[in-house]
């Protein structure tokens, strides 16, 4: 995660950008090249798609294109202990304008007494319990950074 | 090289891609089978520009390829995305899968053949 986002900050920092999609596929590029595991392809897969609909949508649309994504690269459903733990309610919460950093720090949270059905940790069944998912929990870094950029414009 | 199909192998270690290439090539010396093991770096993990390198130095246009475990998947599936060759993913168990394909590509079988031969393996 750690390469993969130095990519997307190094691949960012020195271009112009005359639309929000254009940052997003940088990202998204980056991010499928640099990372290595898993988190790569899906983060990749979901700026992709989000770069499609970022210049015309709001918000809550463009992340819910993200989710979708996400569920369709890695096969996941809700309560499976991945990242669409933290993307679903999310995009609800964005939906209805309650979306805040202890709602995102609750829904880390949520991953902990879930057994992983999916991905590398999906192996240790029983054990996988009791662990904060990382992939929801990478992503709740990623949706603090945009609660706090939204203050900003507010 | 006249195999309409080749063989493309994806791990999260260099060593298991070359070492399960050197099997497969014992079965299908005429067959092209190219690999991506491991990160940029070399570390563990898979690189989105290694398969797609692995991809396109191999001879053959169709190609089935096969991995370790989900995450060289996802990665793989972007590439087949971005590819102009036809990438099929096989969900077989790695070793057995590669080597029944590889055997069965050398000995000239039709897709459908191969594909049904697969089928029984898939485990993933």
């Amino acid at each position: 995660m750690a390469r993969g986002v130095s990519a997307v900050i190094e691949t960012i920092k020195d271009d112009s950008f005359d639309n929000p999609s254009e940052v997003m596929k940088k990202a998204a590029m980056a991010m499928i090249s640099k990372v290595g595991g898993a988190s790569g392809p899906l983060y990749g897969s979901a700026f992709l798609e989000m770069s499609k609909v970022i210049d015309n949508e709001p918000v809550p649309v463009v992340v819910e294109e993200g989710l979708k994504a996400i569920k369709k690269r890695g096969q996941a459903e809700l309560k499976d202990k991945t990242m669409v733990d933290m993307w679903a309610p999310v995009v609800e919460a964005l939906k209805s304008d309650t979306l805040t950093e202890d709602f995102i720090k609750e829904t880390m949270e949520a991953t902990k007494p879930l057994k992983a059905k999916k991905g590398r940790a999906s192996y240790l069944n029983e054990r996988s319990i009791g662990h904060l998912d990382p992939g929801a929990v990478s992503s709740g870094y990623l949706f603090e950074a945009l609660l706090k950029e939204a203050e900003k414009i507010d | 090289m006249t195999k309409p199909f080749g063989l493309v192998l994806v791990s999260h270690i260099e060593e298991l891609a070359s070492g399960l290439c050197t099997l497969v090539k014992q079965g299908a010396s005429n067959t092209s089978v190219t690999y991506s093991g491991g990160t940029d770096e070399g570390e563990v993990g898979s690189s989105f520009d290694k398969i797609m390198k692995a991809v396109n130095d191999n001879e053959a246009d169709y190609i089935y390829a096969f991995y370790d475990l989900g995450s060289a998947k996802m990665t793989l599936e972007l590439v087949s995305e971005m590819s102009e060759k036809t990438i099929e993913i096989i969900d077989a168990a790695f070793v057995e899968g590669a080597y029944t394909a590889g055997a069965l590509i050398e000995s000239d079988n039709t897709k459908e053949t191969i594909d049904e031969q697969l089928g029984t393996l898939i485990i993933k």
